[in-house]
């Protein structure tokens, strides 16, 4: 009995979680007839591709992709580097400043960024950086590091310094040590906040709004934000745009699960 | 750690790996932020900027004059109160029933995960288009069940919009509940279930004697950063209803976009200088609340 109300609650949740997605799915399959039509049907009478064609015929959509693939890739690479460094400084030195670099990088996570907004177009006006993804990039990567390095530095501090001892007697220099010994143990880690990155620069809109409003330069979101600005949302077409945009976040979360799952809770444990 | 003797090596080593972050972070997060709070104290009209004169505290007097501000602090507290009691009753319950092993729990969790990996924008959408006054699927399943008769405008009556945009975000929410509850449910030792329940304490006892309070203070700390994140999350409430109808969806993070999409920079400023002290007070209030139950217990 305890078991079947259980499963019951669970099975319910699981369809509450996943219908959205699916409502999504079968709106963009829909031809427009049908989408906007009562009744409504649970799975399209005629199963069709035109909103995925149109976005990419009619709407750029591919110029879209490919700029918020090169964001998301150069900003996240970058971002992983620094957090490598930084976080193996943090986990295996200690010296002054150490504490005040961890609370500056703290303390970003918790403050409302978007006081920040407006200044921030300024300097992107003044370093000419406006309708750029270079500009896009500098931001977002200010923005992930110290995430990126308070969660490498969690990784290292989980492997044995005796590890690294054992590759510097012999003879290895500091860095050869870290590069040969200690970056093998933690790939999985770095895959992780280099995916994670990913996803966030992927997703952001707030900062690509102020800053991107010329057709070559926007990303994903920008685009598709330009979509709800308009009168009449064409649903069809913003189904089928949602779907384009959160498969390959789906693909890279799912990979990373666990480990969003203990930077999440390694933050509050430790607090 | 001990702290070994300066040398110009060790030093320079450090100063290699930590400064590009820190470089980056000073240049694009924190000499934003302070120009932030410097502008509120300006007229500073991105549409006028011949003149940019401090003004005192002007910028501030005008938000606190706004009605809509006034509105949007009150829906704050609605968004974040309502947001934050169903996703922790309902992530509670999960992580309760996801404590105990069972087959196929690693894929459960990894398909409930799933709205982590979309944006707060992207959700809003979706939950934009379902609950359609006249096409979505809510009013089809809500008339299908018979449970109204005729459909609701949900996105475009004040009376509804908020409880629907706070449904979206039950939605997205309860799984980190349930994720982080389930971690700190499994830090309580198993000896100390062993012991209640060889004194013979039934189940509900031994929740309420045994596991409430050994994760009390971690509970109490993922409520508080839940409380700035909500609070901090305009994304979904800006795609879902773009802080309408008629203000009734505006929250104070929504408000301060608004103006910086309306070029005030001063206002914004002000706005999130006010937003910033509230948050400061609202987590020392709590801190200490939650502190001085710890002793009394």
């Amino acid at each position: 009995m305890r078991r079947l109300a259980k499963t019951v609650v669970l099975t319910v949740w699981l369809l509450i979680t996943l219908f959205p997605l699916y409502w999504i799915v079968v709106t963009s399959l829909k031809p427009k007839a049908e989408i906007f039509s009562v009744p409504l049907r649970y799975w399209p009478a005629n199963v069709t591709f035109e909103h995925y064609e149109e976005l990419f015929s009619f709407a750029d959509f591919d110029v879209y992709l490919l700029n918020s693939l090169m964001v998301s890739l150069v900003s996240a690479a970058i971002v992983t580097v620094i957090g490598v460094l930084g976080g193996y400084v943090l986990a295996r030195f200690s010296f002054a400043g150490r504490g005040a670099v961890m609370m500056a990088f703290l303390v970003t996570q918790m403050i409302p960024l978007f006081i920040a907004l407006g200044p921030l177009y300024l300097m992107m006006s003044d370093l000419d950086l406006l309708n750029r993804l270079a500009g896009l990039m500098l931001v977002y990567v200010a923005m992930l590091v110290p995430f990126a390095t308070i969660i490498m530095r969690g990784f290292y501090e989980r492997i044995p310094v005796a590890l690294e001892e054992a590759a510097q007697v012999d003879g290895a220099s500091r860095l050869v040590a870290m590069v040969r010994v200690v970056i093998p143990v933690m790939l999985p880690g770095i895959a992780a906040t280099f995916i994670f990155g990913f996803v966030q620069v992927w997703n952001e809109l707030f900062l690509a709004i102020t800053f991107i409003d010329s057709e070559d330069a926007k990303t994903i979101p920008v685009a598709m934000n330009s979509f709800i600005t308009q009168y009449d949302i064409d649903w069809g077409q913003m189904a089928a745009a949602t779907v384009v945009s959160v498969v390959p976040t789906l693909v890279l979360f799912a990979a990373i699960r666990r480990y969003i799952v203990e930077g999440l809770t390694a933050g509050a444990v430790k607090g | 750690m001990t702290r070994p003797a300066f040398t110009p090596r060790r030093a320079g080593f450090i100063a290699l790996c930590l400064l590009p972050g820190v470089v980056f972070v000073m240049l694009f997060t924190y000499y934003p932020m302070v120009r932030g709070a410097v502008i509120a104290f300006q007229r500073y009209n991105l549409f006028d900027l011949t003149s940019t004169p401090f003004v005192g505290l002007e910028n501030f007097r005008a938000v606190l004059a706004e009605d809509r501000f006034w509105t949007a602090l009150r829906n704050t507290g609605t968004w974040v109160g309502a947001s934050l009691f169903f996703q922790f009753v309902l992530g509670f319950g999960l992580a309760l029933i996801l404590r105990r092993n069972f087959r196929g729990r690693g894929l459960y969790q990894a398909w409930v995960f799933f709205p982590w990996a979309m944006s707060g924008f992207l959700i809003g959408l979706l939950w934009r288009w379902m609950f359609n006054g006249q096409f979505g699927v809510i009013n089809d399943l809500l008339l299908k069940t018979g449970i109204i008769e005729e459909p609701i405008g949900f996105l475009a009556s004040p009376g509804w919009a908020m409880t629907s945009v706070i449904v979206a975000n039950v939605w997205y929410g309860v799984t980190f509940f349930a994720i982080m509850i389930l971690a700190a449910l499994q830090g309580v030792p198993r000896e100390l279930y062993e012991a209640a329940g060889v004194d013979g304490a039934s189940r509900l006892r031994q929740f309420w004697h045994v596991t409430l309070p050994h994760i009390r203070p971690m509970l109490a700390l993922i409520v508080l950063l839940r409380v700035i994140w909500i609070l901090n999350f305009p994304d979904l409430i800006y795609s879902m209803t773009g802080g309408g109808p008629a203000g009734s969806t505006d929250i104070v993070t929504t408000f301060l976009i608004q103006q910086v999409i309306g070029g005030d920079y001063g206002k914004a400023g002000a706005v999130g200088l006010l937003v910033l002290a509230l948050l400061l007070a609202f987590s020392i209030f709590y801190l200490n609340v939650t502190r001085s139950d710890e002793t009394t217990r």
